[in-house]
């Protein structure tokens, strides 16, 4: 410590006002916050990549090798390809949310968040990075419980642009619903509850392992409620060609609720709420 | 906040100080934007943090009170990734972090997550992110406390080096003594109200006495009588002397001679700071009374 005073101080420019791209700040900072992000994701990865592809083998074996060969086909499919598009979509929902809740909120707790706020960054641009984390780490997955998937029964793409927009979009919804999440929590126990409480039952009765033709004209209309419903749909009639809604009105309701999460996130985080004091 | 007009000078080295709670790291949070401010206005260099608050922030960095550190994240990436965060290109940063984790003795941990530095390491390493991006204006919140005195000395030459390079920096502190040594204008903060603006010197002027404790070299019995001076007798070696503004050391060394009493060493008792703030705070209440 004794020659701690040998720095040499950075060289300032005083008395006139700082030269300040502000479009080359929030795309450099744009992409530090993926970056971090993503080394995130890759360096505890044991937490973020391998859970998933174990329980989606679990549910392979369990659902599609054993129960599935009992059931038979499903809208014109074996039962174990019927379940694998809604598995792969179950796994980009839970990821995409855990990953930018914990992310988020960890952020949140040990005040590191403050060097993102602080900066000169845009909100739009600190949502952005964390989104796209988000995305990044909820296709990881789908492609590894895709490669699982494959073990178990033949896959198609039908329509590769839909399959591939309707994964994004619906990842991009989860992500930024696990930054409202963040935004909320102020505690761990805040950050599981939409997860457990919500998340989970949303998406087993999104359509996942059954049609929602099996289901009574009443229980039907219930089901149309749920958002998931339409996201695991769009990306089967993506991979297998069949759908229980139609396609037009899963994008529209998907993309809504992108719009519509965004806009709520932007203005919660543009007026300080559970961030600022 | 109950009111604050304050005005740092560009090139200042600027001390905010006051008591626990007085407001000091509010201010510094509605500077830096941790804070929402219900109304008022800050402008940084002419920048007003409202309606150019991006390119505000863009001038300023900050070392908090509180370790906020991604203790789970390495040493030099925790520097990459703030200088990112100000626009820095990553080739940039990383030199950058080099520079700083060297200028701050922290190079050779630049792998280590930052979990596992020590206290100190930990200050330095969020005075290198407070300085990766170059800014024109470092807030430093309470840098020193809890340090011990080598890292506390070695940060003052640190500050003083970039003060001397340009750099305007705001220090908030409990300590007078540190911030005499290093500003050169300062204001104190009392719930919320600023009760004193002024430069350095004609704020520690205001102090009307000091207590000195002196060591002497004969063993002493009882209290001895001092003319004109408050005495008490701390140890069979050590007395207290209570000066005035109108006194002289020498004086008072003359008195002792005078008692063939003979001085080894010498430090001052009292809180500076203390008895600054209080006389401060009494003056105010007596105007008050008016």
């Amino acid at each position: 410590m004794a020659e701690l005073n040998s720095l040499s101080a950075p060289p300032l420019t005083t008395g006139r006002a700082p030269e300040t791209n502000l479009l080359k700040i929030n795309l450099v900072g744009f992409i530090t916050i993926v970056r971090k992000e993503v080394n995130r994701v890759v360096r505890i990865w044991v937490q973020t990549i391998v859970p998933p592809a174990i329980t989606m083998t679990l549910y392979f074996i369990i659902f599609g090798s054993l129960i599935g060969q009992r059931i038979g086909a499903m809208d014109g499919v074996p039962y174990t390809q019927f379940i694998a598009p809604g598995l792969i979509m179950m796994a980009v929902i839970t990821n995409s949310f855990g990953n930018v809740v914990s992310s988020f909120f960890s952020g949140k707790l040990h005040h590191h968040l403050e060097e993102m706020l602080v900066s000169p960054l845009s909100v739009g641009t600190i949502i952005a990075g964390y989104v796209v984390g988000g995305v990044v780490r909820g296709l990881a997955v789908a492609a590894l419980v895709t490669v699982v998937a494959m073990f178990f029964t033949e896959l198609r793409v039908e329509h590769p642009l839909i399959t591939i927009s309707v994964v994004v979009l619906t990842a991009t919804t989860f992500s930024l619903g696990g930054l409202l999440n963040a935004i909320f929590a102020k505690n761990f126990d805040e950050i599981s509850i939409i997860p457990t409480f919500v998340l989970a039952p949303l998406t087993y009765l999104g359509g996942v392992f059954f049609s929602i033709s099996m289901l009574s004209p009443g229980w039907q209309a219930i089901a149309q409620v749920n958002p998931i419903l339409y996201m695991v749909n769009a990306f089967r009639f993506g991979m297998l060609g069949s759908s229980d809604i139609a396609i037009g009105t899963a994008y529209m309701i998907i993309v809504t609720a992108v719009v519509v999460l965004f806009a709520t996130v932007f203005y919660l985080l543009d007026r300080g709420s559970g961030i600022r004091a | 906040m109950k009111g604050i007009d304050l005005v740092v000078r560009e090139g200042d080295f600027f001390a905010l100080l006051g008591p626990n709670g007085a407001g000091k790291t509010t201010v510094i949070g509605i500077i830096t934007s941790l804070v929402n401010k219900t109304r008022g206005r800050i402008s940084v260099f002419g920048l007003d943090i409202d309606t150019q608050r991006e390119a505000a922030k863009a001038c300023i960095g900050v070392v908090p009170q509180e370790i906020n550190l991604n203790i789970f994240e390495k040493t030099a990436n925790i520097l990459v990734n703030q200088a990112g965060y100000y626009g820095v290109p990553r080739a940039e940063a990383q030199r950058r972090a080099e520079k700083y984790l060297k200028a701050l003795h922290l190079w050779d941990r630049r792998d280590d997550i930052a979990r596992n530095l020590s206290g100190g390491m930990k200050r330095r390493l969020m005075i290198a992110r407070a300085l990766v991006h170059e800014p024109r204006l470092v807030i430093l919140d309470e840098p020193t406390a809890g340090v011990d005195i080598e890292i506390r000395r070695s940060m003052w030459a640190l500050m003083r080096a970039l003060n001397e390079s340009g750099m305007t920096i705001i220090l908030t502190t409990h300590y007078l003594e540190e911030a005499e040594s290093l500003c050169r204008n300062i204001a104190i903060i009392d719930e919320g109200r600023i009760i004193e603006n002024d430069s350095m010197a004609r704020v520690v002027s205001k102090l009307q006495r000091e207590v000195f404790v002196l060591t002497l070299q004969e063993r002493m019995d009882s209290t001895p009588e001092l003319d004109g001076y408050d005495v008490k007798l701390r140890n069979e070696h050590e007395i207290e002397v209570e000066i005035t503004k109108e006194r002289t050391l020498n004086e008072l060394f003359g008195t002792l001679s005078a008692k063939a009493l003979h001085v080894t060493s010498m430090r001052t008792r009292s809180n500076r700071l203390e008895e600054l703030f209080m006389r401060l705070v009494d003056s105010k209440t007596a105007e008050g009374s008016q």
